[in-house]
C-alpha cells in the first residue's frame, strides 16, 4: 500500500514536468530555423514554391505557432502523438519500432557497466594504492576519456575487418532469415560491439563511485565492530560493506538512463543500429516536430519509470528509507 | 593563412591522388571477354534516407538509388550521354516545338502483372510530374495535355515551344513513370505505394525496414531478354561515413555512390586493390561550389567588390591542396562534363590576383581603415560536404588578407536554406549548384529574376539583370540545338560579367565499388539507372 502511494505521489509530480518538458522543446524547435519543409527541400535538391506551399499546408504548418502547440497538446491529452512527416506515418508507431533496438541496447550495457564496474570498485578498494587498483583507476580514466565514435570504429576495425569475429553494424543478418534462438543469438551478436562500446564509458564512472563509496564505507565504526567480532574479511565486504556501499551506485543507474538515451546517438550511428537516438536526431535534423516530441516523450516516461525502480530499490537496500517516506 | 596545415593537406593529397588517377584512367579493367555470371546479392550504401521513394515525385539521388532498379522511366542516357529509349521506344517532335509524340514499348507489365500503357504516362505526366515532381513543375509549366490515342503513344501538348533536346536530357532525371491504378484515387503524397514502390523495372521491391535496409529481388519477367544478372539488391542504412567504408573494408557492402565515404577514407580505399574509386559514371551528377553575394547589402552590389573577392581567392591552390583528382577549375555555372552545353572556357574568369583585388577595392571606395580592415561579412557556407566546409575556411582566410573579415556562421540543411533563400540573413553564402544535363533544369534559375522568396537554389540574391532573363527566356523555349547552345555561350558570358553568383570550381561524384563489380560506371547517371545489365564475378 505504502509503495502504490509512493507510486502514485511520484507520477502526480512528474505530469507537470512533462508537460514544461514538451512545451520547452516545442518553443526551442520553433528558434531553430527553417522548418520540415525546408530540410525536405534541402534532402531533396531543390523543389519550387508552389511545392513548398503546398507541403506546408499538407503538414499543417501553415497555422500560427500557439494554434500548433494548442492542436498538439490536445492530441496528446488523447493520448495522440499525432503524424511524422519523415515517415509518413503515426508517430507512435514510428517510436515503437524503434524502441526494442534501444532498450536492449541500454540494457545491455548498463547491465555490463553496473557489474563490472562493482566488481572492479571493489577489488580496486580492496587493494586500494597498490598496483592492481593504480591499474584498474588508470585504465578506467582512459576508457572515460575516449570518445565512444572512436571507440567505436576501431572495435569495427579491429573485431570486424581484421579479425572477422563480429558483424560491423546492423541490427541482424538481413541475409538469411532466422528463428527463435538463432534470431536471438544473431541479435546478440550484432551488440556486443556497440554494447561495450557505451558501456565502456560509463564502466569508469561506475567503477570510480564504487571504489570511493566503500572506501568510505569501510572505515565506518560497525564494519570496525564486524571485524572486532571475527569475521573474515570477504564476509565483512559482502555482507556488511556492499549493500551499503551500493546506494550511489543505484542513485547514478536512475540519472544515467536518461543519459544512455541521448549518449546513444552516436554508437546507433557508428553501429548502423535503428535506436531511438538516431530517430531523435534524425527528427532535430528534418525538423519533425512531431516525433521529436513524441520521443521526449517516451524518453521521459523511460527516465520516470527507471527513477521509480530506482526508489524501490533504495528502500529495499535501506528499510530506513520507506520508513521516513 | 595558416601554412602548416596546408603542408600537411598537400603532401596527403598529392600522394593519394597518384593512386586515383590510376584508378580514373582504367576503371573498367576490360573484362570484356568474361561471361556473365548470374545470381548473387549487391549490398549498397545508403546514406540518407528519404521520406519516400518514388521517383515520380521526388527528384533525388537518394531517391533514384533506390527506385531507378524498380521504376523505369522513359528516356535515359547511353554510354556517350545520348538520350536513349526506356520506356519509350520512338519519339519526335513537331516543327513548331509544341508537339512530342512518344511510342512506347509494348508487351511491359508491372510488378503486380497489369499492362504498361500511355494512360500511365499520362496519368503520372498530369499528376505528378507537372503537379508535385520539384524541377519537374518547372519543366512541364507549359504542358496542357498528354493525349493518348492508343495504348502505345502518348502526345504531350505544350502552350509554348518545348526544345526536344531540353526535354530528352531533363526526362532522364524528371521521366519515372508510375502505375495509374495504383494512384488513382486519393492524394498522391499519402499513397502507400509511395514507400512500396511498383515499376516495370528489372527488381522488385521486397522490403523496407525504416533505419535499417530496403531489399528488392530480380523480377523474373522484365522485358529485356536475360536481364537482370542480380538475384537480390540490398540497400543497407549506415549514415556515419567512417563505419560506411569500415563495412565496405568488411566486405559487407560493395557499392557506396554519390561521395558516400570521407575524402580520406576515398583516398585510402583508392590504393586498395578490391576497390574501384573513380568519378566515372557520375558525369551526368555534375555540381559547381558557389559564392553567392547577396546584393542587399552595399558593398557586395558594387561589381568591384564582387570581382575583387573572386581575384583574392587562389582557387587552383585550393583544389590542388584540399580536393585533389575529385574536382577541377570551374568557368562558370555549365560545367565541361555538359558537353552539348559547354560553351569552352573563353567567357571572362578572375584568376588569383592579389593586387588587383586591393586596387578594386580601393577603386571603389573601401580603402583599408587602421588595422587593415575595409568591412567585414558574414559567410552561411551549405552542410552538403566536407568540401564545402573547407571551402569556407579557404574564402574566410583568403579574404582576411585583403581586409576582408569574414565570420562562418554555421546551419543545418533547413536552417541554411530558410536563411539564405527565404530570410536572405547573409552577406555571401557558399554550397553546391548541381547541374542536371541542361541549363534549363535547374542551372538557370540560380539567374533569372522573378524567383518567389524562400525557393532553395534559386536567384534570391536581390539582383536583376534584363539582358540575362531575356537569354534565358529566349533559349529554354529555342528549338534549334544549335542556336540553344549559342544563347547558353551568352549566359554564361553575360553572367560571369556580372557575377551574382560565382562558381569557380567544378565538381563530380566519387563512386566506390567492388573490383568484383561488372559493367557498372558505364552510364553518366550510372547510380541512378536500372543496373539490369550489372554483374558480381566469382
Amino acid at each position: 500500500m505504502r509503495i502504490l502511494s509512493l507510486a502514485g505521489r511520484r507520477l502526480a509530480a512528474s505530469i507537470p514536468t512533462l508537460i514544461l518538458i514538451l512545451i520547452g522543446v516545442f518553443l526551442l524547435l520553433q528558434f531553430a530555423p527553417g522548418d520540415t519543409v525546408d530540410a525536405m527541400m534541402a534532402q531533396m535538391g531543390g523543389g519550387d514554391a508552389a511545392t513548398a506551399k503546398e507541403l506546408r499546408k499538407f503538414y499543417g504548418l501553415d497555422l500560427s505557432i500557439p494554434a500548433q502547440l494548442g492542436n498538439y497538446l490536445w492530441r496528446l491529452v488523447r493520448l495522440d502523438l499525432g503524424f511524422s512527416s519523415i515517415y509518413g506515418k503515426p508517430v507512435a508507431s514510428v517510436i515503437l519500432e524503434r524502441l526494442p533496438p534501444t532498450i536492449l541496447l541500454m540494457t545491455a550495457s548498463l547491465s555490463f557497466a553496473f557489474f563490472f564496474g562493482l566488481v572492479f570498485g571493489v577489488i580496486a578498494a580492496r587493494v586500494v594504492n597498490r598496483w592492481p587498483d593504480t591499474l584498474i583507476s588508470t585504465l578506467g580514466l582512459i576508457f572515460y576519456a575516449t570518445p565512444s565514435f572512436w571507440f567505436g570504429l576501431m572495435a569495427i576495425v579491429v573485431f570486424s575487418v581484421y579479425l572477422q569475429w563480429l558483424p560491423p553494424g546492423g541490427f541482424e543478418d538481413i541475409g538469411t532469415v532466422r528463428t527463435g534462438i538463432w534470431r536471438a543469438l544473431d541479435i546478440a551478436s550484432h551488440l556486443v560491439l556497440p554494447t561495450l562500446t557505451l558501456g565502456l564509458i560509463f564502466l569508469a564512472i561506475y567503477l570510480r563511485i564504487m571504489r570511493a563509496s566503500m572506501l568510505e564505507v569501510l572505515n565506518l565504526d560497525y564494519v570496525r565492530t564486524a571485524r572486532a567480532k571475527g569475521l573474515d574479511e570477504t564476509r565483512v565486504v559482502t555482507r556488511h560493506v556492499l549493500r551499503n556501499a551500493l546506494l550511489p551506485m543505484v542513485t547514478l543507474i536512475g540519472l544515467q538512463a536518461g543519459t544512455m538515451l541521448g549518449g546513444s546517438v552516436v554508437v546507433e550511428s557508428v553501429f548502423s543500429l535503428p535506436g531511438l537516438g538516431r530517430l531523435a536526431y534524425e527528427s532535430v535534423v528534418q525538423r519533425d516536430l512531431n516525433t521529436l516530441l513524441g520521443i521526449v516523450f517516451v524518453s521521459a516516461l523511460l527516465v520516470i519509470t527507471v527513477n521509480f525502480i530506482v526508489d524501490l530499490i533504495y528502500a529495499r537496500l535501506d528499510p530506513r528509507i520507506t520508513a521516513e517516506g | 593563412m595558416d601554412l602548416t596545415r596546408l603542408e600537411i593537406n598537400r603532401r596527403t593529397a598529392l600522394l593519394t591522388s597518384a593512386a586515383i588517377a590510376a584508378n580514373v584512367i582504367n576503371p573498367m579493367r576490360a573484362f570484356a571477354q568474361e561471361t556473365p555470371r548470374k545470381g548473387g546479392v549487391f549490398n549498397v550504401h545508403y546514406g540518407a534516407e528519404q521520406r519516400q521513394l518514388n521517383p515520380s515525385i521526388q527528384a533525388s539521388t537518394g531517391v533514384y538509388i533506390i527506385s531507378g532498379k524498380i521504376q523505369e522511366n522513359l528516356v535515359d542516357l547511353d554510354a556517350n550521354g545520348q538520350p536513349v529509349g526506356v520506356l519509350a521506344e520512338s519519339w519526335e517532335a513537331s516543327p513548331d516545338g509544341k508537339m512530342v509524340t512518344f511510342k512506347l514499348r509494348k508487351g511491359i507489365t508491372w510488378h503486380d502483372g497489369k499492362p504498361f500503357t500511355s494512360a500511365d504516362v499520362e496519368f503520372t505526366a498530369m499528376n505528378m510530374w507537372k503537379k508535385i515532381l520539384n524541377y519537374g513543375s518547372t519543366l512541364q509549366l507549359f504542358l496542357t495535355a498528354v493525349e493518348t490515342p492508343d495504348a502505345q503513344t502518348a502526345i504531350f501538348k505544350y502552350e509554348r515551344p518545348m526544345p526536344l533536346n531540353l526535354l530528352l536530357r531533363a526526362l532522364p532525371d524528371l521521366g519515372y513513370v508510375s502505375a495509374k491504378h495504383l494512384y488513382e484515387s486519393g492524394d498522391i503524397r499519402q499513397n502507400p505505394t509511395n514507400l512500396a514502390p511498383v515499376g516495370t523495372g528489372p527488381f522488385k521491391f521486397v522490403k523496407y525496414e525504416r533505419g535499417q535496409y530496403v531489399i528488392a529481388d530480380r523480377n523474373e519477367n522484365y522485358w529485356r531478354p536475360n536481364a537482370p544478372y542480380l538475384d537480390r539488391i540490398v540497400w543497407r542504412v549506415i549514415t556515419d561515413r567512417s563505419a560506411a567504408a569500415a563495412q565496405m573494408e568488411a566486405g559487407e557492402l560493395h557499392y557506396s555512390p554519390f561521395s558516400g565515404l570521407t575524402l580520406s577514407d576515398l583516398a585510402r580505399l583508392s590504393k586498395d586493390k578490391r576497390f574501384i574509386v573513380s568519378t566515372k559514371g557520375n558525369e551526368g551528377n555534375a555540381r559547381t561550389n558557389t559564392l553567392e553575394f547577396n546584393f542587399r547589402r552595399k558593398e557586395l552590389s558594387d561589381i568591384r567588390v564582387r570581382r575583387a573577392i573572386a581575384h583574392a581567392i587562389n582557387v587552383p591552390f585550393f583544389i590542388e591542396n584540399f580536393l585533389g583528382d575529385f574536382a577541377k577549375l570551374g568557368t562558370g555555372p555549365i560545367p565541361s562534363t555538359s558537353t552539348d552545353f559547354y560553351p569552352g572556357p573563353n567567357t571572362p574568369q578572375y584568376p588569383y590576383d592579389k593586387a588587383k583585388a586591393a586596387a578594386l577595392l580601393d577603386e571603389a571606395g573601401f580603402k583599408a581603415a587602421r588595422g587593415g580592415t575595409r568591412f567585414s561579412l558574414r559567410l552561411l557556407p551549405a552542410p552538403w560536404g566536407e568540401d564545402i566546409s573547407l571551402w569556407s575556411t579557404f574564402i574566410q582566410q583568403s579574404l582576411g588578407e585583403i581586409g576582408i573579415p569574414v565570420e562562418i556562421v554555421r546551419n543545418d540543411g533547413g536552417g541554411f536554406l530558410k536563411q539564405v533563400y527565404d530570410e536572405h540573413a547573409f552577406d555571401l553564402a557558399t554550397g553546391w549548384h548541381q547541374y542536371r544535363n541542361d541549363p534549363a533544369v535547374s542551372t538557370t534559375v540560380w539567374y533569372r529574376s522573378g524567383q518567389p522568396k524562400g525557393a532553395p537554389w534559386t536567384n534570391q540574391w536581390g539582383w536583376e539583370d534584363k539582358n540575362v532573363d531575356k537569354t534565358i527566356d529566349d533559349a529554354a523555349t529555342e528549338v534549334d540545338p544549335a542556336k540553344r547552345k549559342a544563347l547558353y555561350a551568352q549566359f554564361v558570358k553575360e553572367v560571369n560579367t556580372e557575377l551574382p553568383v560565382w562558381m569557380p570550381i567544378e565538381q563530380i561524384f566519387v563512386t566506390t565499388i567492388t573490383a568484383k563489380a561488372r559493367n557498372h560506371s558505364n552510364t553518366p547517371r550510372w547510380g541512378s539507372t536500372s543496373w539490369h545489365d550489372l554483374w558480381l564475378s566469382a
